[in-house]
């Protein structure tokens, strides 16, 4: 057991994150992303989580086409862009750079940048899982952010690894014969844990304070860390711009995304839905889901609470580590915490 | 070393112009790996793949001994391990890395982005045949992939040009007239597994020679944060591919340049093209890689025949060296071009690249070797020699039933 895990750790405040934005600009306005979408606020959370220097990585995607269309930029931190399907990969060098620079005396900074890799569903779930676990089973110092939007939303709402079950895409539409995506979604969180990392995390585009906490525990236990963070995009699941957060909290409350950390392999829930919704609630917000029949949802409610359970034996099976009283004094994170944006 | 006892290094390197006196014999992946320990790079980024292995096994080996610095990333592709280059050369750390073969068809599709996003580092190449069939063994097809990728194609004939060019290619690479890529190929299993002798030069003369690295906008800045590998719209694209092709070109001149600054510190020439009693030649072979050395021997034996005859060999293949190719052919000389690649559906790479540059000079074209055959002396004096009979309208392939021979 690492002792970073016995340090306790608190999300920045969103006052706190506001003047660290003001302080020292890291990601600006101005960029082409859509009204409504959620990953400038998942990037502005976790670049203001963190101290010191910040080196991003963009894998292919959404966030890279719209924040750097030459000659602009909304990056005020160095950034490099390379390709899809290998962002952890192009991070792993520029980490090993830095090591080597350091040993030889001729690094750049006091201390080490934070390294911090973006990169949406496609390009971590399918094109990008090959790099992404290399790196993680190389064990370089690095935080991989998943905006996981659910489907290919960038080449116009494909179906990829991370779609959720009936939902209905370009690549599997509603029809005769088929409606929408006949699988789930991949449990790459779950994966990316096999790696025996330090840490790893689901969070969400809706408490804020959650992912800025995850973000700092990720970068405070050092080596590879990963943050899955469900990120709305109106475009792609049918909801008006106003309805992100809305519709992201509806998929907590449901459990369909529950948040929950693995730190050093051992699970633990950070919000426990009270009492958990039926998945309708999340189906019914948003267009993609339209075509579903009473059967259909049925189905997808036996998945949720299958997924569910499997995850909440997991959670019981590692409670007595939590229950310690020397480790993880982070904060009320014995019992339920007030779920809910903060915003 | 400090840069100024480098610079006095390659001061002394350059007045006293001795290279080590003992030859060693060493085959062409140690000679390659023996001048990436020189180098001491910052980051090496590898995955296996014969016949380059022996490369990374003896640099691992070199690391293992505490013998050089390097970060050495063992990836787990080479489309990661090159990814992991890009990221490395650009975040300001001299790197490294070697391939083969499906290696570098996995790599490719990185190469071109890291010429575009001027990363400069130095690949060393066991050329290989290129699957399907699966073959391991040399062939030039799997460098012919990379040929429109922006990089610098460096094609060695023995160990120690490989040596040779591994040290000058660091500095090419890095030319802030260049910062590109530059891939120096040797022929699988003929030079990465054969041992010749090779001069190996003083640890200090090279790494006096090869001296900082430096890139303008190391991503490891913070202070000077900027955004590398853009989005770029019609309007911006071929102006960036237009400066970045004038760069490639840029790497023939200065490749001369370098190479004499390398003359003076080695005793050694390599030119971009090099001939062998081509001066009076009616005949001339031109060709790439191992096979030259093979056609120097040919040469000799047609000439004690009374056949004029000479070679011209090719030592940089991008970007082409077509003014020094023109200097050496003389009008009326017959060029008979080898190529170990084809081109299906049209004429094989090099034949192409000659073809096109060539007034007044008949060319034949012909293919050989394909997947490590084996071309004899004997076969390329039986081509010249029956040199009338070689069709003026396809390419000949060697030693295959239906080929001209």
């Amino acid at each position: 057991m690492s002792t970073h895990i016995t340090e306790p750790v608190f999300p920045r405040s969103i006052r706190a994150m506001a003047e660290h934005e003001e302080a020292e600009p890291r990601f600006l306005g101005g960029h082409a992303l859509c009204a409504g979408c959620g990953i400038p606020m998942v990037v502005r959370t976790v670049l203001n989580s963190i101290d010191g220097p910040v080196v991003v990585v963009n894998a292919t995607g959404c966030l890279e086409v719209a924040t750097t269309r030459y000659p602009e930029t909304a990056w005020n931190v160095p950034w490099l862009h390379v390709a899809f399907e290998n962002a952890a990969a192009v991070m792993s060098g520029i980490e090993a750079a830095d090591r080597a620079l350091r040993r030889r005396g001729g690094a750049y900074t006091v201390e080490s940048p934070t390294f911090v890799v973006f990169g949406g569903d496609g390009g971590t779930y399918d094109i990008g899982l090959q790099s992404l676990s290399g790196a993680l089973d190389r064990g370089h110092r690095f935080l991989y952010v998943c905006y996981d939007n659910q489907a290919y939303m960038n080449t116009g709402i494909q179906r990829s690894g991370a779609t959720p079950m009936g939902s209905r895409t370009a690549t599997t539409p509603v029809g005769q014969a088929h409606s929408g995506s006949p699988r789930g979604r991949k449990d790459l969180t779950a994966i990316v844990a096999a790696h025996q990392i330090p840490y790893a995390a689901q969070a969400s585009a809706v408490d804020f304070a959650d992912l800025s906490r995850k973000v700092r525990r990720a970068v405070q236990m050092g080596g590879s860390a990963f943050l899955n963070v469900l990120t709305p995009c109106p475009l792609g699941w049918g909801f008006t711009a106003r309805e992100g957060i809305a519709v992201v909290r509806e998929a907590v409350e449901t459990g369909l995304w529950p948040l929950y950390e693995v730190i050093e392999g051992r699970y633990r829930l950070t919000y426990e839905p009270d009492p958990r919704q039926s998945v309708d609630r999340f189906l019914a917000t948003q267009t993609r889901f339209r075509h579903l029949g009473p059967d259909e949802k049925a189905a997808i409610q036996d998945t949720v609470d299958r997924d569910w359970h499997r995850l909440m034996d997991r959670v019981e099976a590692d409670r007595r580590f939590f229950d310690r009283d020397d480790i993880l004094t982070d904060q009320s994170f014995r019992g339920r915490q007030v779920g809910g944006s903060p915003l | 070393m400090s840069k100024q006892e480098q610079q006095e290094v390659q001061q002394e390197g350059c007045r006293t112009s001795r290279p080590s006196p003992d030859a060693r014999l060493v085959t062409g992946a140690e000679a390659v790996a023996e001048a990436m320990r020189q180098i001491d790079p910052d980051v090496m980024a590898v995955y296996p793949i014969t016949p380059q292995t022996p490369i990374i096994e003896a640099f691992s080996q070199y690391v293992a001994d505490g013998r050089v610095h390097t970060e050495l990333l063992l990836m787990e592709s080479e489309h990661s391990a090159l990814s992991a280059v890009v990221g490395s050369a650009l975040a300001g750390a001299r790197t490294v890395t070697a391939t083969a073969s499906q290696g570098l068809a996995y790599m490719i599709e990185v190469l071109y982005i890291a010429a575009a996003l001027r990363a400069p580092f130095v690949m060393a190449v066991g050329m290989r045949a290129l699957s399907g069939p699966i073959n391991i063994h040399a062939d030039h097809s799997d460098v012919m992939l990379a040929r429109d990728s922006g990089a610098v194609i460096l094609i060695a004939e023995t160990a120690e040009e490989a040596y040779d060019l591994t040290v000058i290619a660091t500095r090419l690479a890095e030319d802030p007239a260049v910062m590109l890529p530059v891939l120096v190929g040797q022929d699988g299993f003929i030079t990465t597994h054969a041992a010749e002798p090779v001069r190996l030069l003083d640890d200090a003369l090279v790494r006096g020679f090869v001296g900082e690295y430096h890139v303008p906008y190391p991503l490891l800045d913070p202070g000077r944060p900027t955004t590398q590998g853009a989005f770029s719209m019609p309007d911006s694209y071929f102006p960036q591919k237009a400066q970045e092709e004038a760069a490639t070109r840029q790497a023939g001149g200065r490749f001369l340049t370098l190479a004499g600054d390398y003359a003076r510190v080695s005793g050694r020439e390599l030119s971009a093209v090099e001939t062998y009693r081509t001066e009076d030649a009616e005949v001339v072979l031109v060709a790439m890689g191992s096979v030259v050395g093979t056609m120097k021997d040919a040469v000799d034996r047609l000439r004690a025949r009374g056949l004029r005859v000479g070679v011209l060999k090719l030592r940089m293949f991008r970007p082409f060296p077509e003014d020094a190719l023109r200097k050496e052919i003389s009008p009326g000389q017959l060029l008979l071009v080898f190529d170990r690649a084809l081109s299906p559906g049209s004429w094989p790479p090099l034949f192409l690249e000659v073809a096109a540059r060539i007034r007044g000079n008949s060319c034949r074209s012909l293919v050989f070797g394909l997947g490590g055959r084996d071309l004899s002396v004997e076969a390329v004096m039986t081509v010249v020699e029956g040199r009338e009979d070689l069709p003026a309208n396809a390419a000949s392939h060697l030693g295959i039933a239906g080929g001209a021979l």
